[in-house]
């Protein structure tokens, strides 16, 4: 077969393709205008893509990715159930922020170039800080493109005060929120006496010791705070010198709101050490944490949070069992539900998926959760919810979700109802013209 | 007291971590001249090459096999990467490693994902060192154990080098590699074998630090820039240096990340009155542990400046 004879061979085949093409959507075309003009346009998908701006590689990529996968499962469960409406369907487009500030506002500009108008982030209220600031600049210039910000874990209290703005919504429990309940639970214990803080240093573990000394002080004078500090966010490998250090201070028991491997190394190091404190968290339910413990965390490990695999009722049981055994990984992020079928609910209300309108949709929005009854406020755009302090035990009757394959899990020590851990807010929200 | 020997101790197992990985990055150096960008990658894949042969056949296992790996790894890289290179000059090889360090990161990423995995202390070395107890300080028996492994290699590198045939031969080699090759030496292989077993060594750390803290792909980055800094402080090039400067590193770390001291405690302290009012008070109340990070590299800065061959080192150039 000469060249000549092998082109002519290879253009009769382009053309016959084209062609085939070309019958085909002229087809589809003619299938389509026939359906549109026989039933209500309720037949055309819509795809809202929503952006998951978080971190996927360095320190943080193991929490980043599982919660990425918390995501996914409630978007295919709320799709599955048509919750944002008839025909409008739900999809995540993943974004890595490296735990970064900066890099963190590099990719809201992709965000903005792929024309997604919902972004969700959570993990570093640092990240979350740069977004709103951003945002909030970007709506006020591009009105027609606003971006709406669902924010599932960054726990900062500026978020929903001082900084708090109308794109914004927290669905987790701020620091105030959580320390108001974690310091009422310390103060009918007799035996916190040296209280040791520590906390990564950026705006939320800052945040945190502030508030933890100032609740303290008010509801147990006679605690003493035998030693403070703030290590780099992500970067310490070797904890056994701050844990020499707590011992030396003979802290009896240490508060901190650090998350993700600067848990599990603080948590790891100290068993290491034989510390004998009790550990007062925010996150040890997080990925890899609980496997990091283990039995040295009996009765010793405690968090604060929204919810736990073993509350009364088990609410989200079935959330938690399919997760696991879809990804065979924990599900504890409930916010990451709670926050996209609010969002879900609004639209399908509203019948609309603008982020104008589904804004003002979510604001006093109220719904029952997997946790109980929930309240997104007006004033201030923070999630009113439930709240639950922990223990780590050993698995057994009531307490039977085995966690991380540890034998361990999560006990109720307390339930806050709503309105115990809810705080007045100082925000002062300016608000764009409603809609009609 | 108690807490300044734990605190020392503590100090002293992570410089000799560092010293580990710097000793096959001074040795690689000062054999064949090339600093080697993909060094911590190498310890990065020294602690996944352990955790995944400690997950068939144990940690024991482990510790002898993954450094073999790397060894056959490095010696690999040399032979058909490093030595195509190498007659370009010294610019393209420190480009040829930079580059290698990112698509090591890369392969652990494919290979193993980006978390970190669940590479475990051996249970036998789990726990606290009985004797030290009775002294009222808790040291993790592990880390004792980290410090014995870098001990013996230390001196196992100081044998070798210095009491045998090969040692001789790299260490002719390294001065004057014309006449070594001309007294019917194989200087190529001479090289192959040196830069695998500084890859070995680096892959030796691995085995010992990915379990004694974390194995992710980001840990080739945390160590990365401090064992540059541990082998200029030390002197390139020079392997008593390198253990001085890693020892050094580690105690300044382990006791400036906890001291509360300040500039402005330290200024009360001779009765200067400092507060809130006086002027840069915001820098003079940083205390050491929130500018400890930084420390290591501030004392990178003043070597270079006043004993620009580092501490034991002999390179005038």
């Amino acid at each position: 077969m000469n060249r000549r004879f092998a082109l002519r061979w290879v253009n009769a085949l382009i053309i016959g393709a084209a062609g085939c093409l070309f019958a085909t959507g002229a087809l589809a075309q003619a299938k389509g205008g026939t359906a549109k003009a026989a039933s209500a346009p309720a037949a055309t998908v819509q795809t809202i893509k929503i952006a998951y701006i978080d971190p996927l590689s360095g320190p943080f990529a193991g929490v980043g990715s599982n919660l990425l996968k918390h995501f996914q499962f409630a978007v295919d469960a709320i799709n599955a159930q048509q919750l944002a409406g008839p025909g409008v369907k739900f999809e995540m487009v993943s974004f890595d922020n490296k735990a970064s500030p900066q890099e963190t506002l590099t990719v809201l500009k992709q965000v903005i170039d792929q024309g997604i108008r919902f972004v969700v982030q959570g993990q570093g209220s640092g990240a979350a800080l740069a977004l709103i600031d951003a945002i909030e600049k970007h709506n006020e210039r591009n009105p027609a493109q606003s971006i709406l910000f669902l924010n599932y874990a960054a726990v900062d209290p500026d978020l929903t005060n001082s900084k708090c703005s109308f794109w914004h919504f927290r669905f987790d429990a701020n620091t105030d929120m959580k320390m108001e309940a974690l310091t009422t639970y310390i103060k009918d214990r007799p035996e916190v006496k040296n209280v040791f803080l520590i906390n990564q240093n950026y705006s939320h573990g800052q945040q945190v010791a502030r508030v933890a000394k100032d609740l303290l002080a008010k509801k147990r004078p006679d605690i003493k705070i035998v030693g403070e500090d703030l290590h780099p966010l992500g970067q310490v490998r070797d904890f056994a010198p701050y844990i020499a250090k707590m011992r030396a201070a003979n802290a009896d028991t240490v508060i901190t709101g650090n998350w993700g491997p600067d848990l599990a190394l603080l948590l790891r190091a100290a068993r290491d050490a034989g510390l004998n404190a009790n550990f007062y968290t925010y996150y040890a339910g997080v990925i890899g944490t609980p496997t990091a413990v283990g039995p040295a965390g009996e009765n010793r490990m405690r968090q604060v949070a929204y919810w736990h695999p073993n509350i009364a009722g088990y609410p989200g049981e079935k959330q938690y069992t399919e997760f696991k055994k879809k990804f065979n990984e924990e599900w504890y992020a409930l916010a990451t539900h709670t926050s996209l079928t609010m969002l879900a609910d609004a639209m399908r209300r509203t019948g609309s998926t603008d982020p104008l309108k589904v804004a003002y949709a979510m604001e006093g929005a109220k719904m029952a959760s997997l946790h109980g009854d929930i309240e997104m406020r007006a004033a201030d755009h923070q999630l009113l919810q439930p709240l639950w302090i922990s223990s780590w035990t050993k698995v057994g009757g009531q307490n039977k979700h085995d966690v991380e394959k540890t034998g361990y899990t999560w006990k109720t020590e307390v339930a806050f109802p709503t309105f115990v851990a809810s705080q007045p807010t100082s925000c002062n929200m300016k608000r764009p013209a409603r809609p009609q | 007291m108690e807490s300044i020997i734990s605190q020392a101790l503590i100090g002293v197992s992570y410089g000799l971590l560092l010293f580990m990985l710097a000793a096959g990055l001074t040795l690689i150096f000062s054999m064949m001249g090339v600093l080697n960008f993909a060094h911590a990658s190498f310890y990065m894949l020294g602690a996944y090459v352990a955790y995944q042969i400690s997950t068939w056949v144990g940690f024991w296992a482990a510790l002898v096999l993954a450094p073999l790996v790397l060894f056959a790894f490095g010696a690999f890289v040399e032979r058909w990467g490093l030595r195509r290179v190498h007659k370009w000059g010294h610019v393209p090889e420190l480009l040829f490693t930079f580059g290698l360090s990112y698509i090591v990161v890369e392969l652990v990423q494919v290979i193993w994902g980006r978390a970190a995995v669940p590479y475990r202390v051996p249970a036998e070395l789990d726990g606290p060192v009985g004797w030290l107890q009775s002294f009222n300080v808790i040291f993790p028996q592990y880390r004792m154990f980290m410090m014995a492994v870098a001990i013996a290699m230390l001196v196992a590198i100081w044998l070798v080098l210095t009491r045998t045939r090969i040692g001789l031969v790299i260490q002719a080699a390294l001065a004057h590699p014309q006449q070594v090759e001309a007294l019917g030496h194989n200087v190529p292989r001479v090289f192959m074998l040196v830069f695998g077993g500084g890859s070995a060594l680096a892959g030796l750390a691995g085995v010992v630090g990915g379990n004694a803290f974390v194995t992710e792909p980001a840990m080739a980055g945390t160590v990365g820039a401090i064992v540059f800094v541990v082998i200029v402080v030390g002197g390139m090039g020079s392997l008593a240096g390198a253990f001085v400067a890693a020892l050094l590193i580690g105690l300044l770390e382990s006791f400036g990340k906890v001291s509360d001291w300040s500039v402005a405690t330290g200024l009360n302290a001779l009765g200067a009155g400092v507060g809130p009012g006086t002027p840069g008070y915001e820098v003079l109340k940083l205390t050491l542990s929130q500018v400890a990070p930084v420390l290591p590299y501030l004392l990178l800065v003043l070597i270079l400046i006043i004993r620009p061959k580092g501490l034991l080192g002999t390179r005038e150039d």
